[in-house]
């Protein structure tokens, strides 16, 4: 098999064990002084990168290259990326905020200058949810997309994913290069251990601005107002039936 | 004079791979009873009439009393199983009534009333303790504070709680940590125990290390004494330097001489930036060499010291369903915790300490956590070693403090003994031993030795009881680290306390509870 180099995305986001709160100008989530890791499906996408080389060998697997999109803090989530294993980073570096197109737009720009054969990405960021940077990815490259893969292999320069779709698994097959989008059952991400924290920290780290990628970031939605779900009233005990109807049809009108 | 509890006590119960939190039925009564020696019940004690119940009816709501038909009242005996049996099912009483008060008005009532008829008593907190001090030996009332449960206030300038005895800790941890603080303790309990039963027990814990004993975090306390006198020394102040601090006699004293009601104590600030990493190590040397580093590049943050050995391990990742972090198994693991308010310094902190460990060949190998969730994975490979081995059969515990250097030895020699008498091989299933293991809070000097064998039976606990007490001695050692006392270690305290000390502590109860209805037959 030729070899192949892997492009992982990873985005820094609020860690998933934290209890978010609306901001004071309602503008989002608070985001100071609260802790962020990894976005957990990115790990993933990492982790299958790892195993992906493991399985064929550094001969097959030549390079895996990390990239995120973000401000200075997102060098953390590269370093546990190279942590992991990855080979070598890329930060493209921004303070303003980025939508699923502008990343992808950021991406495929890396893509142009790196040439990987597979790019691999979590299926979506759990600060946003939206679920869309690995198609819009897809898309703007013309490349052939495996998403929500719960397996990846890859025989003989052919991509073989299994999708976790609403009716079940699909099975797809496609050419290379192309883009992977990662599910939950995957793979089970492994820890940074510590020889590997050492060598991370040798590993090259670059960082590039969108302007030097010649991408206009700028934002095509404005977020109006950002609030709490209507919290949830507690239930009540009632000793009888009739005090029942009677809460039914007066508290709760709904007889 | 109370009998004599023989050593074998903890023995003879049959134990039943009790699950924390959940009560195992275990086979009949009369089978404990057979296996199980308890001291004699102390004639003078009053037997319940149903007077007794009628009164108390008069003085608490009708919901907050469990009777049983044989004191006049109508809840099934199965009711009271969970305040009758302990955590590890080794312990059972049979008490027949369970008071529930909700107010420190009504405990002082209800002591009162039992200090003036002669009844005994024995409060209960969560009823998590592992030495037999919560649960009834006879049938004692069972005093359960779980009604007194409210946070009484709290200060977060100066992060003072104020609140009941009855509140677990974990719902406390919650509660502060919704304003940026956290307990000043926390243990594999947290779920189920009650503060004022970690105050009676002075609890340790993970947090030892870093936040020191509950006798210097304790501000205060609201205790109800046997007569029924409330001592409200609800202090909030730092300092009070005015008189014997009565309050430190209470700490610790395991519901002997009186009810702690109301708890004031001081929560730390919650730290912002916290970093677990667990480490292969391997050799006990190397173990105690980490420990000094550590002390030294990271002691301003070190929030947390813990060991275990690879027996522990194996237990653990097979029972809680984990993955080694590391990429291949050491006869020792570390486990490393550090808080601090700065995360960049920490990471600097932390990186710099686990580059030299790995440079100083100290460490093989490790694993640092990457987000919260690692984080709470590492922690279940060590709270996780209790239930695990609990799980694996039938468990003796004996929680030490014994000099770091030495610490460790007490294990190996606990297992040589036991294969001399063809009891064990290590790795090798079909003896009647299965597993000898270590682990604990080393940075404390407080190791827990476990033993885990197919049942509890006198062939297996006479080769290392009373050795490990002897063994202890002669390093001046404490035989109960942090469990306490309880039932299960009384007759033992002369290993690790002078005579003089004794007979001072047995004043101590005759002054507070001149009637010895307050948690008889244990402690002193």
């Amino acid at each position: 098999m030729s070899s192949l180099r892997i492009l992982v995305g990873v985005k820094r986001v609020v860690d998933s064990a934290v209890k978010v709160r609306v901001n004071s100008a309602q503008t989002g989530v608070e985001t100071a002084n609260v802790k962020h890791s990894m976005n957990p499906f990115d790990e993933i996408a990492v982790e299958e990168a790892i195993r992906l080389r493991e399985k064929h060998g550094k001969d097959v697997v030549q390079e895996i290259i990390a990239v995120s999109c973000g401000p200075a803090k997102a060098q953390e989530t590269l370093r546990t990326a190279l942590a992991m294993g990855a080979d070598r980073a890329i930060h493209v570096k921004t303070d303003d905020n980025l939508e699923p197109l502008s990343v992808a737009k950021l991406l495929s720009k890396i893509v142009g200058e790196e040439k990987p054969s597979l790019v691999i990405l979590g299926k979506q960021a759990i600060d946003d949810d939206s679920n869309q940077t690995g198609q819009m990815l897809a898309g703007l490259l013309n490349w052939p997309q495996a998403t929500f893969a719960s397996k990846v292999d890859i025989k003989d320069g052919v991509l073989e994913a299994v999708r976790e779709v609403d009716g079940g698994l699909e099975t797809v097959s496609s050419s290379l290069p192309a883009v992977v989008t990662t599910d939950l059952r995957l793979n089970e991400p492994r820890y940074a251990s510590l020889p590997n924290i050492m060598k991370a920290k040798k590993k090259p780290l670059k960082t590039v601005s969108p302007a030097d990628l010649g991408v206009d970031i700028r934002s095509r939605l404005q977020t109006l107002k950002v609030t709490e779900p209507a919290k949830r009233q507690g239930g009540k005990m009632v000793a009888s039936v009739d005090e029942l109807l009677d809460k039914l049809r007066n508290e709760a009108k709904v007889l | 004079m109370f009998a004599l509890i023989r050593s074998r006590v903890m023995a003879r119960s049959r134990f039943a791979g009790a699950i924390p939190g959940s009560k195992v039925c275990t086979p009949g009564a009369s089978a404990l009873l057979r296996h199980y020696h308890k001291p004699s019940r102390t004639a003078s004690f009053k037997t319940l009439t149903k007077d007794d119940l009628e009164h108390f009816k008069g003085i608490l709501p009708a919901e907050t009393i469990l009777a049983t038909p044989a004191v006049g009242g109508s809840s099934d005996p199965i009711e009271l199983e969970g305040f009758n049996a302990d955590w590890l099912n080794k312990y059972r009483g049979n008490s027949q009534l369970v008071l529930r008060p909700k107010t420190t008005q009504e405990v002082s009532d209800i002591l009162k009333y039992c200090n003036a008829q002669g009844i005994a008593v024995v409060p209960q907190g969560g009823n998590t303790g592992l030495v037999g001090g919560s649960v009834p030996v006879h049938d004692e009332v069972i005093l359960s504070l779980r009604n007194m449960s409210r946070v009484r206030n709290y200060d977060e300038l100066s992060g003072v709680l104020v609140c009941d005895a009855g509140c677990v800790l974990e719902e406390l941890g919650n509660y502060v940590g919704e304003r940026d603080h956290i307990m000043p303790l926390d243990l594999g309990a947290k779920g189920s125990c009650h503060i004022g039963g970690n105050v009676a027990t002075n609890a340790g814990g993970i947090r030892f290390l870093r936040y020191g004993s509950l006798h210097g975090s304790v501000l205060g306390l609201e205790v109800v004494l046997p007569d029924g006198t409330i001592l409200d020394n609800l202090s909030t102040l730092r300092k009070d330097n005015t008189g014997y601090d009565l309050k430190q006699l209470f700490i610790g004293s395991e519901g002997s001489l009186g009810v702690i009601t109301g708890v004031s104590v001081i929560t730390p600030q919650r730290s912002s930036a916290v970093n677990v990493t667990v480490l292969g190590v391997t050799s006990y040397e190397n173990v105690q060499r980490a420990f000094a580093l550590a002390r030294k590049r990271c002691g301003e943050i070190l929030s947390a010291y813990e060991f275990w050995d690879a027996t522990c391990m194996g237990a653990v990742l097979h029972h809680q369903s984990l993955k080694n972090p590391l990429s291949a198994e050491f006869p020792f693991y570390v486990l490393i915790e550090t808080s601090g308010s700065n995360k960049d310094h920490d990471d600097e902190k932390m990186g710099g300490l686990l580059e030299e460990l790995l440079e100083e060949g100290i460490v093989e190998d490790g694993a640092l956590a990457q987000d919260d969730s690692q984080i709470a994975r590492m922690w279940t490979m060590r709270e996780g070693i209790p239930e695990s081995l609990a799980k694996t059969g039938a468990t003796y515990k004996y929680d030490v403090s014994i000099p770091i250097p030495v610490l460790y030895d007490i294990v190996g020699d606990i297992a040589k003994r036991l294969e001399s008498a063809q009891l064990y091989k290590p790795g090798e299933s079909g003896f009647p031993v299965k597993l000898v293991c270590g682990y604990g809070h080393i940075g404390d000097g407080n190791l827990h030795l476990n033993i885990v064998a197919e049942k509890f039976e006198d062939r297996v606990t006479n080769i290392f009881e009373p050795y490990v007490y002897e063994w202890v001695k002669s390093h001046r050692g404490s035989i109960s680290a942090e469990h306490g006392v309880g039932l299960m270690k009384r007759d033992h305290l002369e290993y690790s306390k002078s005579p003089e000390m004794l007979a001072y502590m047995k004043r101590m109860k005759e002054v507070f509870d001149p009637k010895g209805i307050l948690n008889p037959y244990k402690v002193v």
